[in-house]
C-alpha cells in the first residue's frame, strides 16, 4: 500500500453510481474511491463495464445515478470549459491510442504542451523529445504518423502524449491488450517508474493478470453491475467470493501468480 | 506575472550568484518554466570554463524543468564550458537523471527539401502511377462485368437492388425539386427576352430542348455525385480502414463484385429513369410559369411541345446518362480503394470522388456535345 495519511481527500471518488443504456443495467451503485500516489486497477470480464466506468470518472460519459469526483471537483462540471484546469491534471490513454491521424507521432505528443503551456517551440520539442525516449520510440519516428506506425508504436506514442504534461493522475485503458510480452512488460516498468519520478496516480483498466501483479496497489473487481471486491492482489487471490475466485484462479491466473505472486 | 499571484508566490528563477555560480531556485514546473526561459534568453554568463550549477533552492521539478536545465547546461556546454549539477534535492535529482538519460543524442538532420526537378520528377511519376491504378480498376471492373453478365447468378442481386433503393429511389424528391426549380429559373429567364419580341410561344422550344437535352441529365449527375459517388468512396474507403476488405477477400469474395457492380449497375439503371422524372418536373416547372406570365396555356404548351421538340433531344440526353451513372459510381468506387490507412484519407478522397467525377461529367458532357454537332444531330 501506498503512503497516505488518512486525512487526504481521495484523488477520485465514486460513490453510488447506476449508470443505464435503455434497458440495459451495466453499473448497480458502484463506489470506489482512489487514493493519491496508488496504481488502481479495475478488472473484471469482459462487457462487465469497465471502460463505461474509466469513461464515466474522466466525464465523457454521465452516470444515470449517483455521483464521481475528480480532484474534488464532480466530473459532470468536466465539460464546461472551466474543466481545463482539472484537464491539465489528467492524461488519458485510450485503447487504439486515439492519435490524431492528421498530425505526426511528435506534433501529437506536443499538443497538450501547445493547447496548455506558455513555453517556447524550442522548449516544447526537446520535452517532446525526451518523452518519446522515455517511453522507449525511436528518436526517427517522431515525424512519421500515425498509419505509418506499428499498434505497439501507437500505443507507447499515446502513453507519450497522456504523460507529456506531467499529470498527477494517469488513465491507461488496456494498456497492453494485443502488446507483445516484451512491450507489455516495458509498459509496466514505466508506470512503475513514473510512480516513483513524480508521485503519479494511475487507473488501469486491465485483463493482464501479469500487470495486475506486478504494477497494481489495489485492484478493484467489477462484476454484475456492481464492485465484487476491492484489495491488493494477495486479498483478492484469498477471496472466498466464487466469481473473483473463478476470475483469478484460472490456468492463466495461477500461472501469475506462480510468477510474480510470491515475489510481493 | 498573474500566475505568481495565482499560485500564491510560487516562482522559479536562475541567478548568477555572487561566486559565479548558477543559483536554480524555485518551482522548475510547467507553469513557471516560462519565466525562466525569459532569464536564460538574457543572462550574461560568468566567464571560465569550469561552471557550477547549484540547484539546492529548487523546490519542486517536472519534466519541463529538467528539460530546461538540460538545455541550459548543453547551450553552456556547447560553448566549451563544463557545467557541474550539484545541490539537488533526492527527488528533483531522479527527475533530472531521467531528462538526462532520456535526452535525445544528436538532433535528427534537418528536413532537406529536394530540388524543384525531383518534385517535378516524383509529380509526374505519381501522376503516372495514379493513371496505371485507374486504368488497372477499369479493366477489372469491365472483366468482372463481363464474368457476371456471362453468369447472371453471380450479380449480388441484393445489395443491386439496396443500392437502387438508396441510390434511386431516394433521389427522387431532391432530384425533382431541384430540376423543377430549374425549369421555373429558365422560363423566368426566357419569358423576359421573349416578350419583347412576341414570341411567346417559343418558350416551349426554350425550356424542352434545353432541359430534355442538357440540363436535366447533368442535374441529376451532379446531385447524384454529391449524393451516390461521395457516399461510395467514404463507405469503401471505411471497410478499407477497418480490414472488413481484406477479410472479404479471405472470404475467397471479389471485393469488385461484391461492392462494385452493383452500386455500378444500380446507377446505370437509375440515372436514366431519374433523367426521365427531371425531365417531367423541369418542363412542367417552364409550363408553370408560360401560363403565368407568357399566357401560354398548357394545352398550348403541350401542342407545341409535340412539333418543336425533336423525340432525338430526350433520347440524347436519356443516352447520356448510363454513362454519367458509370462515371459516379467508378470514380467513388476507385476513389474508395485509393484510401490508405487513416481517417483523414477517408474525408480527402470522397471529396476528391465528388469533384472528379463533376469534372469528368462535364468534360464527356462538352464532348458530347461537340461531336453531336459535327454530326448535325
Amino acid at each position: 500500500m501506498p503512503l497516505q495519511t488518512q486525512t487526504e481527500p481521495p484523488v477520485i471518488e465514486v460513490s453510488h453510481v447506476s449508470t443505464r443504456f435503455g434497458a440495459a443495467v451495466v453499473h448497480d451503485d458502484v463506489s470506489l474511491a482512489v487514493q493519491r500516489g496508488e496504481v488502481f486497477a479495475i478488472a473484471g470480464g469482459n462487457g462487465c463495464g469497465k471502460s463505461t466506468l474509466l469513461r464515466e470518472i474522466i466525464g465523457l460519459l454521465t452516470p444515470s445515478a449517483g455521483s464521481i469526483r475528480l480532484f474534488g471537483v464532480d466530473s459532470r462540471q468536466l465539460e464546461v470549459s472551466d474543466g481545463t484546469a482539472i484537464h491539465r491534471r489528467f492524461g488519458v490513454m485510450f485503447q487504439q491510442g486515439a492519435l490524431f491521424s492528421s498530425l505526426t507521432l511528435a506534433e501529437n505528443v506536443a499538443v497538450p504542451l501547445h493547447e496548455h503551456a506558455e513555453i517556447s517551440p524550442q522548449l516544447i520539442r526537446d520535452i517532446v523529445a525526451v518523452k518519446i525516449r522515455m517511453v522507449g520510440l525511436p528518436p526517427d519516428s517522431a515525424g512519421k504518423y500515425p498509419s505509418e506506425l506499428s499498434g505497439g508504436m501507437r500505443r507507447r506514442a499515446a502513453l507519450a502524449r497522456a504523460i507529456v504534461m506531467d499529470p498527477e493522475l494517469l488513465f491507461l485503458d488496456e494498456p497492453t491488450a494485443g502488446l507483445d510480452p516484451i512491450i507489455a512488460a516495458g509498459f509496466d516498468e514505466l508506470v512503475l517508474q513514473l510512480k516513483g519520478l513524480w508521485g503519479l496516480t494511475v487507473v488501469i483498466v486491465t485483463h493482464d493478470l501479469d500487470s495486475l501483479w506486478r504494477i497494481s496497489d489495489r485492484v478493484a473487481v467489477l462484476g454484475n453491475g456492481t464492485v465484487l471486491g476491492i484489495g491488493t492482489m494477495q486479498e483478492l487471490w484469498a477471496s472466498n467470493d466464487l466469481r473473483i475466485h473463478e476470475y483469478f484462479h484460472g490456468p492463466r491466473g495461477r500461472a501469475a501468480e506462480a510468477q510474480h505472486g510470491k515475489k510481493l | 506575472m498573474k500566475r505568481i499571484n495565482q499560485k500564491g508566490g510560487e516562482s522559479a528563477y536562475l541567478r548568477i550568484g555572487e561566486d559565479q555560480t548558477l543559483l536554480c531556485q524555485g518551482v522548475w514546473t510547467l507553469p513557471h518554466v516560462a519565466e525562466v526561459e525569459r532569464i536564460v534568453d538574457k543572462v550574461v554568463w560568468p566567464a571560465g570554463r569550469q561552471l557550477t550549477c547549484d540547484g539546492a533552492g529548487i523546490t519542486a521539478m517536472d519534466t519541463a524543468g529538467a528539460v530546461l536545465l538540460r538545455r541550459v547546461v548543453s547551450r553552456l556546454e556547447q560553448q566549451g564550458r563544463r557545467v557541474l549539477v550539484q545541490g539537488l534535492r533526492a527527488e528533483v535529482r531522479e527527475i533530472f537523471d531521467m531528462a538526462m538519460s532520456n535526452w535525445p543524442g544528436a538532433t535528427p538532420a534537418a528536413f532537406t527539401r529536394p530540388s524543384s526537378m525531383a518534385q517535378l520528377t516524383q509529380l509526374v511519376e505519381g501522376r503516372i502511377r495514379h493513371g496505371q491504378q485507374a486504368l488497372a480498376f477499369l479493366g477489372e471492373s469491365a472483366v468482372a462485368l463481363a464474368r457476371s453478365l456471362r453468369a447472371p447468378a453471380r450479380i449480388r442481386w441484393r445489395a443491386l437492388f439496396r443500392s437502387l433503393e438508396l441510390d434511386g429511389f431516394n433521389a427522387l424528391p431532391i432530384t425533382g425539386l431541384l430540376t423543377f426549380l430549374i425549369g421555373v429559373v429558365i422560363a423566368y429567364q426566357g419569358a423576359e427576352q421573349l416578350r419583347k419580341f412576341g414570341t411567346n410561344i417559343f418558350i416551349v422550344d426554350l425550356v424542352g430542348i434545353s432541359l430534355l437535352r442538357e440540363i436535366a441529365p447533368l442535374i441529376v449527375a451532379i446531385v447524384i455525385a454529391g449524393r451516390s459517388g461521395s457516399a461510395y468512396a467514404a463507405e469503401i474507403g471505411t471497410m478499407k480502414v477497418t480490414e472488413e476488405l481484406d477479410a472479404v477477400r479471405t472470404l475467397g469474395i471479389s471485393p469488385i463484385d461484391l461492392l462494385v457492380l452493383p452500386r455500378t449497375i444500380a446507377l446505370v439503371i437509375a440515372l436514366p429513369l431519374l433523367t426521365v422524372y427531371a425531365d417531367v418536373l423541369g418542363v412542367f416547372g417552364g409550363m408553370l410559369i408560360a401560363s403565368g406570365q407568357l399566357n401560354v396555356s398548357f394545352a398550348e404548351f403541350v401542342a407545341r411541345f409535340e412539333e418543336a421538340v425533336a423525340l432525338r433531344h430526350f433520347l440524347i440526353g436519356i443516352g447520356k446518362a448510363p454513362f454519367f451513372a458509370m462515371i459516379i459510381a467508378l470514380v467513388g468506387c476507385y476513389q474508395g480503394f485509393q484510401i490508405r490507412g487513416g481517417v483523414e484519407d477517408v474525408g480527402r478522397h470522397t471529396t476528391i470522388s465528388v469533384v472528379q467525377s463533376i469534372f469528368l461529367v462535364i468534360i464527356f458532357d462538352a464532348i458530347c456535345s461537340i461531336l453531336l454537332n459535327w454530326w448535325a444531330l
